[in-house]
């Protein structure tokens, strides 16, 4: 029998305490904070590490991005995924939720033979936590969102805790998708050994045109993508005028305003 | 691209868990009645489940022309496969222009899926939509922690989009509104890959659908001082939110978190107690009816969202806020 093979999906996002917006350009300065790997993702490829270490097998990350997001990926394979995969080119820049899934379901096609899939549950720039699913059905897999545990695995199947609203216990076959939350686990931190012996690791590196066997490459990037950011507004603050109470009146003062606006039932 | 003018009217997704209809569904219909009349169009709601005429009949009296209705015991829980399968030969058949979708975690989960099927655009957790000139759909979604807005086109046909819960008003409803439920053939497939096993948890608190938060921040010094809050929450009848850092620290579950990342709410009544303000936090309680901030540093960004304030420590105001509450309530001293 083969060995286990999962992938992880991840994105190198910005900082979001430190980046600044283009008000101007309408877009997220990226160079105005240092890129990391995607905080949800992290816990992804920690899931995908713990399995690893129940079942063995090995882990391949991808990520679609610019060339500098190949620091992401020297990251994951400092904190234990085996091989990584960059998808960068001009022709896939602009993408929106659609257009990134199917170039990343395409690399997924291209590497091939996979159990498991997992993602984060949403990037903090995107905020839309669609990849995930749109990935699964461009692959034609079954997926859960939202888990928050797992409970078993086995070579071809999970039972995991989703949450949707209230919390399922829902059995998944494999070859599936997951999408984690950040409730899962606690991300590993690589260590100083693992971040000099990444650091030499060799990153593959594909171009729209690697990828032209197995997708048509112009539903990649901006052409591929069927939603546009056709304007960005900067709401303005609402100016709301606090009347603040003060001295020794001040709690009472309050509670007249909850009876008068009948909290107090 | 596909044929624009063959695409009419909106479809909405009815959400259901244990037969219950999700509220979002209604002020999905509430919106989608709005935008349906000013096309000169009808709406439309799929609901899959089991044993749900009854529930259908609901839609309707909240502002559904059409109900398209798949009953079968398969489709009792939620199987996202199913689910997707029965509703993508739907849009397919009845072409709508818009379908629209709660931003709820099952219909995050479902949506991106049928829309990758349909090979459609898909924008997610909007909070307004508006018409252009042309009838095309305006998707207005907060981006960057909520501080900007970003407005959005599809320019294929459904245009899909969630929409986040308690932004729209659902109608009154109207139980003389007459409409037609229809019927579908469940299309039925063997092994789907997921199957349910059983309901693992209610989630401990809905906040969500509070009236009255009381939420706490920073300022609280340990992980036992929520009880000072869930005193005065439980004497307002309210419920206890928390912000983010308090979430992450493992102080209280995360059913509890108030902010861009966590639950939006939209209460009659929100008292934040030593909450700074961040950013991510205001996005999402800023829509709150009353806002009452109770915070030690005068400078807090909390007091530019609040209509009312108290500068000062929580831990001497809470305790004086629920005495005199007592005191106007049971009359006792």
């Amino acid at each position: 029998m083969n060995e286990m093979h999962i992938i992880v999906l991840i994105k190198e996002v910005p900082d979001m305490n430190k980046v600044k917006f283009d008000a101007e350009r309408g877009v997220i300065d990226r160079s105005s904070a240092p890129g990391e790997i995607n905080p949800f993702d992290l816990n992804a490829l920690e899931t995908a590490l713990q399995i690893k270490e129940k079942l063995g097998g090995k882990i391949t990350v991808i990520s679609m991005g610019p060339p500098q997001a190949e620091r992401s990926l020297r990251d994951a394979l400092a904190r234990g995924a085996d091989r990584a995969i960059l998808l960068t080119d001009k022709r896939m820049a602009g993408a929106d939720t659609l257009a990134t899934s199917y170039t990343l379901a395409s690399a997924v096609k291209k590497v091939g033979n996979f159990d498991l899939i997992i993602c984060g549950e949403k990037t903090v720039d995107g905020d839309t936590g669609q990849v995930g699913p749109e990935v699964a059905e461009l692959l034609k897999i079954p997926h859960v969102s939202y888990v928050s545990e797992i409970r078993e695995v086995s070579r071809d199947r999970l039972i995991v805790v989703s949450e949707l609203g209230d919390a399922y216990l829902i059995e998944l076959k494999l070859p599936g998708l997951i999408t984690v939350t950040k409730d899962i686990n606690e991300p590993r931190l690589p260590t100083f050994k693992d971040k000099m012996r990444a650091r030499k690791a060799v990153i593959d590196k594909w171009t729209a045109e690697d990828l032209s066997d197995v997708a048509d490459i112009n539903k990649f990037g901006f052409s591929g993508s069927p939603t546009m950011v056709v304007k960005v507004i900067i709401p303005q603050e609402r100016v709301k005028s606090c009347q603040i109470f003060k001295g020794e009146n001040a709690v009472k003062d309050l509670v007249d305003i909850f009876e008068k606006k009948g909290v107090l039932k | 691209m596909k044929n624009e003018s063959e695409y009419s009217g909106i479809l909405i997704f009815a959400e259901q868990q244990e037969g219950k209809i999700h509220p979002i569904s209604f002020e999905l219909l509430g919106k989608g009645r709005e935008l349906a009349d000013r096309l000169g169009e009808e709406l439309s709601a799929v609901l899959l489940g089991h044993n749900m005429k009854d529930v259908a009949k609901e839609l309707i009296y909240h502002g559904a022309d059409k109900v398209y209705l798949f009953d079968h015991p398969s489709l009792r829980d939620f199987d996202i496969v199913l689910y997707k399968e029965n509703i993508v030969d739907l849009v397919k058949e009845i072409k709508p222009k818009f379908f629209l979708v709660g931003a709820t975690h099952l219909g995050r989960s479902l949506a991106p899926r049928v829309a990758a099927a349909l090979e459609t655009g898909l924008t997610a957790d909007c909070i307004d939509l508006q018409l252009d000139e042309k009838g095309d759909l305006i998707q207005i979604r907060p981006a960057f922690t909520g501080n900007i807005l970003a407005h959005i086109k599809t320019r294929t046909r459904p245009v899909m989009t969630t929409i986040r819960y308690k932004i729209f008003e659902k109608m009154k409803p109207d139980t003389s509104r007459k409409g037609e439920i229809i019927e579908r053939k469940v299309k039925l497939i063997e092994n789907t890959g997921t199957r349910v096993l059983r309901k693992e948890r209610e989630r401990t608190v809905n906040i969500s659908d509070a009236e009255i938060i009381v939420s706490g921040g920073r300022g609280l010094k340990k992980p036992e001082d929520f009880k000072l809050l869930r005193e005065l929450a439980e004497l307002l009848g309210g419920v206890v939110g928390s912000s983010r850092p308090l979430v992450d620290q493992g102080w209280i579950s995360k059913d509890h978190q108030v902010g861009f990342s966590g639950n939006t709410v939209k209460p009659k009544l929100y008292i934040a107690c030593g909450i700074s303000g961040s950013p991510q936090h205001l996005a999402g309680m800023r829509d709150s009816k009353i806002i009452v901030a109770i915070n030690i540093d005068p400078s807090a960004p909390i007091f530019r969202v609040a209509d009312y304030g108290i500068v000062g420590d929580l831990y001497e105001i809470v305790p004086q806020l629920i005495k005199e509450i007592k005191k106007r309530k049971f009359g006792d001293d």
